[in-house]
């Protein structure tokens, strides 16, 4: 161990601070995305542990419930649905003073229906004549203990279709990060251990278009893929289209990084397969392919956070219907649509960011290896 | 329900390329086998089979796009007449554009440089703490999320409420706990490109760290020993020997991130859609693509203007790149 000095103390928090400042934005997501949705909204998620004052308006059983006693109606209740846990502090029967009555005391509607609210939210509402079909509305202020809870996750993959785009996500990466590597494998293959007409003119085009930005590709594109769903009588839009479109814009990088990897590989040893009468297709499989599972894996790793991550191929070559949209694309359109509904934004985004996160803490090594050598990405 | 549909379309269509390569090779041997001895037109054959599929989606989405791009650039918005430079003189003339050609200028100087400076730094405490790799690790981690849900993350933080009411946007509360008025923080022009940038930063940092990390290890430890008998502060060490020695890696990592930087859309397009001056080359291009039905023309243009970009730095990139692997 090092002694202990003044400036180790100063890089030590340096260095917290650094730490603290990176980790704090996506801390307080989770952390919010586990809140109730009502607190989340009036409250910042660092006060979660803390209990809240919340108002809140709440409505009464209707007539359904009512009980006649001698020549009074009453209806009994608990304006909490569930067992929320929450204390009353104080209540209102019209939006003007919503703290005009304490807990237990007696209040008085217009109507002149008289009501008691106890601090776990029992109520007794007593009215001389019937109770109408719809409930009375109950303004009231309380203290909500902290309360985390996985709603938010169920409401946004079931009923905001996350779940399904997180699918559609899953059916667009895993094959466009898969036919690149096979297609490159083979491709890196060839030029690299076959003598064929051009191979060098090909080699040197493939690097070249290494400074192609993606942009370049999408008008040209879009406007093939229209021509094709017109004249086949299908929507312009599909998952295949989009495996292509991702195969193409990862295939000069993929077919670099290949290219270079095979190029280490010692020579005499597909020059002794050679020899020993193994075709190309057996060298490939035999002898390439065992070597190359950590190349592949880092350049697999790479090329599907990269598409899981994408949004602008996602938007451009795919419907933004439910069936195809990607969750980046939701997400973005959540931004749009639902801006003020932080409980769906947050639990939205964490989801998206789910299997990145998985892959980033299990796969650190190859994870860090790809996007490293992956920097020639275009 | 969960419609789980797409997941068998994955199967067929990865299935279709391995089939292709197995089943073409697999006749393509016997046909080998049965004449004994292998041929030299067979070996064309064979490197066909093995280039065909690439050399055709190369061909469909890089050569043919990059040329129609280029073409189109000179027709009108649906490509059907030429209307020679036009869409160049409207480039050099929209305000917009502008806008967006100063707002990359802006994003280029900020963006890399506070990357780069942020990874070394940490980079160097981190090496002689004995929780780096965990600092290390937490400081990566955004690097693996998207630009979007990053943006989401960002947008909480800017969050806006009126002056009376409780802040939940961390930025905000830590603005009104000083006793200062609270912010809209994203539409406050000029200034709210640095808010966005913020969230690059956030993100490129850890790719800086860990390649940074990485050269570090490859500094003679001798060197470094030889400072300290001299006297040197750590300061000293850190500007006149560390800094020179990762000299190559720095202009590595800074044009890695000035690339992704010259593409920058996501961030720009979830967070304000080039509202309020924020707007970029790519999401201008993203927007003619579809305003008014797209402007293939304008589209290309600006999708050129990337181009001219990028290929400088990707260029000096791809030398480096091949340098080492030289060596």
């Amino acid at each position: 161990m090092k002694k202990f000095t003044l400036s180790s103390l100063l890089s030590q928090l340096l260095l917290l601070f650094f730490v603290v400042i990176w980790i704090i934005p996506t801390f307080g997501l989770f952390i919010s995305s586990l809140r109730d949705k009502d607190l989340l909204a009036i409250s910042g998620w660092w006060t979660s542990l803390k209990t809240t004052q919340v108002n809140e308006i709440y409505r009464s059983e209707g007539s359904k419930e009512q009980i006649q006693e001698n020549d009074l109606f009453l209806i009994k209740g608990n304006i909490f649905e569930d067992d929320s846990n929450k204390k009353i502090l104080s209540y209102g029967v019209t939006s003007k003073n919503i703290n005009e009555f304490d807990i237990e005391q007696v209040g008085v509607f217009k109507d002149g229906t008289k009501i008691q609210l106890f601090e776990n939210g029992n109520y007794i509402l007593t009215s001389s004549k019937e109770f109408k079909k719809k409930g009375k509305r109950i303004f009231v202020t309380s203290l909500s203990p902290p309360k985390f809870t996985l709603d938010n996750y169920r409401e946004v993959l079931f009923n905001e279709g996350l779940g399904q785009a997180f699918i559609n996500t899953l059916a667009v990466a895993i094959p466009s990060a898969i036919i690149p590597l096979v297609i490159c494998s083979f491709f890196a293959y060839a030029l690299t251990w076959m003598n064929f007409f051009g191979r060098d003119t090909l080699l040197a085009l493939v690097i070249a278009s290494l400074v192609v930005p993606l942009q370049m590709s999408l008008i040209p594109l879009l406007s093939i893929y229209n021509d094709i769903g017109s004249i086949m009588g299908v929507g312009a839009k599909s998952y295949p289209g989009v495996w292509m479109a991702h195969t193409g814009f990862g295939l000069a990088s993929t077919t670099f990084l290949l290219r270079n990897f095979l190029k280490s590989l010692p020579k005499e040893m597909i020059e002794a397969a050679k020899v020993d009468g193994a075709s190309h297709y057996d060298t490939f499989l035999r002898i390439i392919l065992p070597l190359s599972i950590p190349a592949f894996a880092s350049i697999f790793i790479l090329q599907f956070l990269w598409v899981w991550n994408d949004l602008l191929v996602g938007l451009v070559f795919l419907d933004q219907v439910p069936s195809e949209i990607i969750l980046s694309a939701k997400l973005r359109e959540l931004l749009g649509s639902r801006g003020e509904n932080w409980e769906i934004l947050t639990t939205g985004a964490f989801i998206s960011m789910t299997i990145p996160l998985l892959i980033f803490f299990s796969l650190q090594k190859y994870f860090i290896r790809g996007l490293v050598a992956g920097s020639v990405k275009g | 329900m969960l419609d789980i549909s797409p997941l068998l379309y994955v199967c067929l269509g990865i299935l279709f390329f391995l089939c292709y390569f197995h089943f073409s090779n697999f006749f393509l041997d016997k046909i080998d086998t049965k004449k004994g001895k292998i041929k030299s037109h067979n070996l064309n054959l064979r490197a066909f089979i093995f280039v065909a599929p690439a050399l055709i989606v190369f061909v469909i989405f890089i050569i043919y796009p990059v040329l129609e791009t280029f073409r189109l650039s000179f027709y009108d918005k649906y490509g059907r007449d030429f209307v020679g430079i036009n869409n160049y003189l409207w480039a050099f003339k929209d305000p917009e554009l502008r806008r967006g050609l100063l707002n990359n200028l802006g994003w280029l100087i900020v963006v890399p440089t506070l990357s780069t400076a942020f990874g070394l730094i940490i980079a160097n405490l981190a090496d002689r703490i004995w929780w780096g790799t965990i600092a290390k690790s937490i400081i990566f981690m955004p690097m693996a999320i998207s630009f979007v849900g990053a943006g989401v993350i960002w947008k909480f933080i800017y969050d806006y409420r009126g002056p009376g009411d409780e802040q939940i946007g961390l930025l905000n509360a830590i603005v009104v706990s000083f006793g200062y008025e609270p912010q809209a923080w994203i539409t406050i022009p000029i200034w709210n490109n640095l808010f966005l940038m913020a969230i690059m930063i956030w993100i490129q940092t850890g790719l800086a760290l860990v390649i940074f990390s990485a050269a570090l290890r490859g500094i003679p430890k001798e060197t470094l020993e030889a400072a300290k008998i001299d006297g040197a502060s750590e300061f000293k060490t850190f500007t006149s020997i560390i800094v020179p020695y990762l000299g190559p890696t720095i202009l590595v990592i800074w044009t890695i991130i000035t690339i992704v930087v010259l593409k920058i859309f996501d961030i720009v397009l979830a967070m304000t859609n080039g509202q309020w001056q924020t707007e970029v080359l790519a999401n201008l291009m993203f927007d003619w693509m579809f305003r008014g039905g797209g402007d293939s023309g304008r589209g290309s243009v600006l999708a050129l203007f990337i181009m001219i970009g990028v290929i400088p730095i990707m260029a000096l990139n791809i030398y480096k790149h091949k340098q080492e692997q030289k060596i």
